[in-house]
């Protein structure tokens, strides 16, 4: 390549050289680079790609990828407004707007000084506190105009995060109701050397008894993972905690890695005891990232406990440790493959399956992947035995689930109940009142209403990840929509043709509906659109992109059809409002400059 | 006996490790594709290749022929699906075949043909995708990429050079060739390589050729991409 010479950095070769110039940390490398210039400057992706001798196409491919990446300046102040639709209920765009004009800026661009850029993100997983944003990383939750009038000042003053109130940046647990999880006591340590005593076969039979099913959602039998695993040809295993909390509204695993991030690499280190991994990742979404600090205080202490290492717990030939890998702001990488992918410093592009993980997964190694909570999970199991763990919940689904509950309740934040608890049960206990709807396991759940609250969460009738979001009957179910097919249009990682053009037309139907050009034809398309997504997507994110349509349109048609203007066909522009600039240039208003399309249409 | 499946009611034999779409076309069945290539490994991104297998969508690409199952393809469902895709890949696009050099050799053409595609049915993306004309030999209309990474593939793969890669996400995903300046010509990018040969689209294009053959006359203007790729296969 004829690419001149970057010039030297020795920040940047520090941080190369702490990844030991190995291409599979590479967007590792990239996060911390950015925080040389806030950004990533071109030369810098070079340099980076010399560094790790791959070619920079690929680099500049995965710096592209990842929203908290920048390939173009942002702010020294970068503000991003969490965008879930429970932000949006708390008035978030008034705060934004607020801000913005306090700041001279404009939403989505850079100050001409450089020194701020305020724009939106999803979900941060602070729901229980919002309007959340992140500045520069750092969460601040409970936004109220006050706290933005400060911001903006801190803002304008450049005073630097750390010299800003303390208590801006405090995240609260807000846990509501505990049960056999949340209400554990237990000595770090404890759970392990059970799993030990009983011997690893021992230690499957009762991950067996227990019937314990995947947390992230899709309830698959966690001791089928784990045996296929152990099972898969291939010395070197791996297993990976699924910290990708993406699923808007979901908020759980936040709290869960606050405060019992104990259990949670107890939980990983009994999978490695099981299926024989010399090897763990926490990946950890990006918005998380100021949780790093105390997960690798925990991890270092269990290290010098001996809980982490070789010879673990004295058990020979026992070894196994956990490494965080940060992801930077992509939902997707919540899908099991993607995340391979991201842990392998790509794109986080979702494989094709077959091969599974757990026979093909990092770096072609066996892999069992498990979300945060049925890692913790698998303490109970240790301590108590499966058969104890199986007497609660339903047959089907058993033990306790941890929700995230938000939207209009009074009392929002983690409610852990024994699976099979009824919806209405779950809003009296949080205090909701006039209750319209429910959104159970986030945007790619499903939408419920009044007269299904007699439901029961459980895999076998409500299965959720946990998300658990309220709607009043002030809420426009139409715009809860709209705003989750918002998220899915620009989580959508592109690889396939259903998801990455179907997402942006589902986006622009629902717009139009809102822009007030609807007409009963685009229904029609909205509902081909959710079929084709459904069937032909390439991964679980654009199979359940049209979930919150397809719900909405079935339960609450009347929120689409009264924004309908047309029962026939509608254009999506306005010819008349189209020559407005063309007005404005030459300087016209009269009736000669105006197109009359409102006579001319029929009605 | 050799194992055989069902297609459309009619029985395709195959070997083990065949794909439903290795086995169906060499058994005469056509089931489109655009990011398919024999030579390399299946991708399974642009989907044209949807079949219903046991009830299930499936990419007849990636996946592996099952002895006894049975497989829809040429049925109206499915071909009311492909359309949509195309009508997909050409509104997220600016494809505008009167005057694209490729018309008649465009494998997206051709199966906007196959499908009877009358209208784009959607609205327009039209996005902002400046051309690239800086290499000597080869000119890059980006306007045109459907991001079947046939071209990163190739060049990674068979060239040695990654020259091509894909950045962005979602809908803002765009190709991207492997140089700080971002032109292709900064690339050691040859019109003799094999990733300057396989574009099934009119993204990478050879300079001073151009309508060397007359349009009329061209691939899929004398047989359709059907029988084309029947013809072709083995």
């Amino acid at each position: 390549m004829t690419n001149a010479p970057s010039p030297a950095s020795p920040e940047l070769d520090d941080v190369l050289a702490r990844h030991d110039h190995d291409p599979t940390r590479l967007l590792q490398i990239l996060i911390d680079a950015q925080e040389i210039a806030g950004w990533l400057p071109a030369p810098t992706l070079t340099r980076i790609a010399a560094g790790l001798a791959l070619p920079r196409a690929r680099v500049e491919g995965v710096a592209g990828f990842y929203s908290f990446l920048y390939t173009r300046p942002v702010g020294r102040y970068r503000v991003l407004f969490s965008d879930n639709i429970t932000d949006r209920m708390l008035g978030n765009a008034g705060l934004l707007d607020a801000l913005c004009r306090k700041l001279w800026l404009e939403p989505g661009k850079t100050s001409e000084d450089g020194l701020v850029s305020v724009t939106t993100t999803s979900c941060t997983g602070l729901c229980d506190q919002g309007p959340a944003m992140l500045v520069n990383g750092r969460a601040i939750g409970q936004l109220t105009h006050r706290r933005i009038n400060e911001i903006a000042e801190l803002i304008r003053q450049q005073r630097p995060l750390d010299l800003w109130p303390a208590e801006y940046f405090r995240i609260d647990d807000n846990i509501r109701r505990t049960d056999a999880l949340l209400g554990l006591d237990m000595a770090p340590g404890a759970a392990l050397g059970a799993a030990i005593a009983r011997g690893r076969d021992g230690w499957l039979d009762e991950m067996r008894a227990s019937k314990l099913r995947g947390r992230g959602g899709a309830g698959f039998a966690t001791a089928v993972k784990w045996e296929s695993a152990r099972n898969a040809a291939g010395s070197a295993k791996v297993v990976v905690c699924n910290a990708d909390e993406g699923e808007p509204g979901t908020f759980k695993d936040r709290v869960l890695l606050n405060r019992y991030a104990d259990l949670v690499f107890e939980g990983m280190s009994l999978a490695a005891w099981a299926i024989g991994a010399s090897e763990g990742f926490l990946y950890l979404r990006g918005e998380y990232r100021y949780l790093r600090p105390q997960l690798e205080a925990v991890l270092a202490r269990r290290r010098a406990a001996g809980l982490l290492g070789t010879a673990i717990l004295g058990e020979t030939g026992f070894d196994f440790d956990i490494r965080i890998h940060l992801g930077a702001g992509a939902y997707v990488c919540g899908e099991e493959s993607a995340l391979i992918e991201s842990l392998e410093g790509k794109r986080g592009t979702p494989r094709i399956r077959p091969p599974f993980p757990v026979t093909k997964g990092y770096l072609g190694r066996p892999t069992a992947v498990n979300n945060v909570e049925t890692h913790a999970k698998t303490c109970l199991i240790a301590l108590h035995g499966g058969a104890a763990f199986a007497a609660t919940g339903t047959a089907q689904s058993t033990g306790t689930k941890l929700l995230s509950i938000s939207g209009d309740c009074a009392a929002p934040g983690i409610y852990e109940y024994p699976f099979g608890v009824p919806i209405t049960r779950i809003l009296e206990d949080c205090g909701a009142s006039d209750t319209q709807a429910v959104q159970v396991g986030g945007a790619a759940g499903v939408c419920l209403a009044s007269y299904e609250f007699q439901r029961h969460i459980a895999y076998e009738d409500v299965p959720t990840a946990g998300a658990f979001m309220i709607f009043d009957g002030t809420r426009d179910l139409f715009e809860v929509a709209r705003a989750f097919v918002h998220f899915f249009a620009h989580e959508s990682c592109g690889f396939c043709t259903p998801c990455r053009v179907g997402t942006s037309l589902l986006k622009g139907f629902m717009d139009k509906l809102a822009d007030g050009h609807g007409a009963k034809a685009d229904l029609n398309d909205i509902d081909w659109l959710d079929r084709l997504l459904k069937n032909a997507s390439h991964c679980g994110l654009g199979s359940a992109a049209p979930n919150p349509v397809i719900d909405t349109l079935q339960k609450f048609r009347p929120a689409y059809e009264r924004r309908l203007v047309s029962l026939d066909f509608k254009p999506a522009f306005d010819l008349d409002a189209a020559l407005a600039e063309a007005r404005q240039l030459t300087r016209r208003d009269d009736p000669g400059a105006h197109l009359k399309t409102h006579e001319e249409s029929p009605e | 006996m050799s194992k055989q499946f069902l297609l459309d009611g009619q029985p395709v034999p195959f070997e083990e490790g065949q794909t439903i779409l290795e086995a169906a076309r060499a058994a005469g069945h056509y089931i489109p594709s655009l990011c398919w290539h024999k030579d390399f490994p299946p991708h399974g991104s642009c989907k044209l290749c949807v079949v219903k297998a046991a009830g299930r969508h499936v990419s007849a690409c990636a996946t592996p022929a099952r002895d006894g199952s049975e497989v829809e393809s040429n049925t109206p469902e499915m071909n009311g699906e492909r359309r949509g895709l195309l009508q997909m890949l050409f509104v997220e696009g600016n494809h505008f075949c009167p005057s694209c050099e490729k018309s008649g050799n465009c494998e997206l053409q051709a199966l906007g043909y196959e499908y009877e595609m009358l209208t784009p049915r959607f609205r327009h993306f039209f996005p902002d995708r400046p051309v690239d004309a800086s290499h000597p030999d080869v000119l890059l209309d980006f306007n045109r990429c459907i991001f079947c990474e046939l071209c990163v593939r190739a060049s990674r793969d068979v060239d040695g050079k990654s020259v091509f890669a894909l950045t962005g996400r979602g809908i803002q995903k765009h190709l991207v060739v492997n140089a700080e300046s971002g032109r292709l010509a900064d690339t050691d990018f040859s019109k003799d390589d094999l990733a300057a040969r396989i574009c099934p689209v009119g993204v990478i294009l050879h300079k001073r050729v151009g309508f060397a053959v007359p349009i009329g006359e061209r691939k899929f203007d004398v047989a359709t991409i059907s029988a084309q790729t029947l013809k072709e296969s083995p």
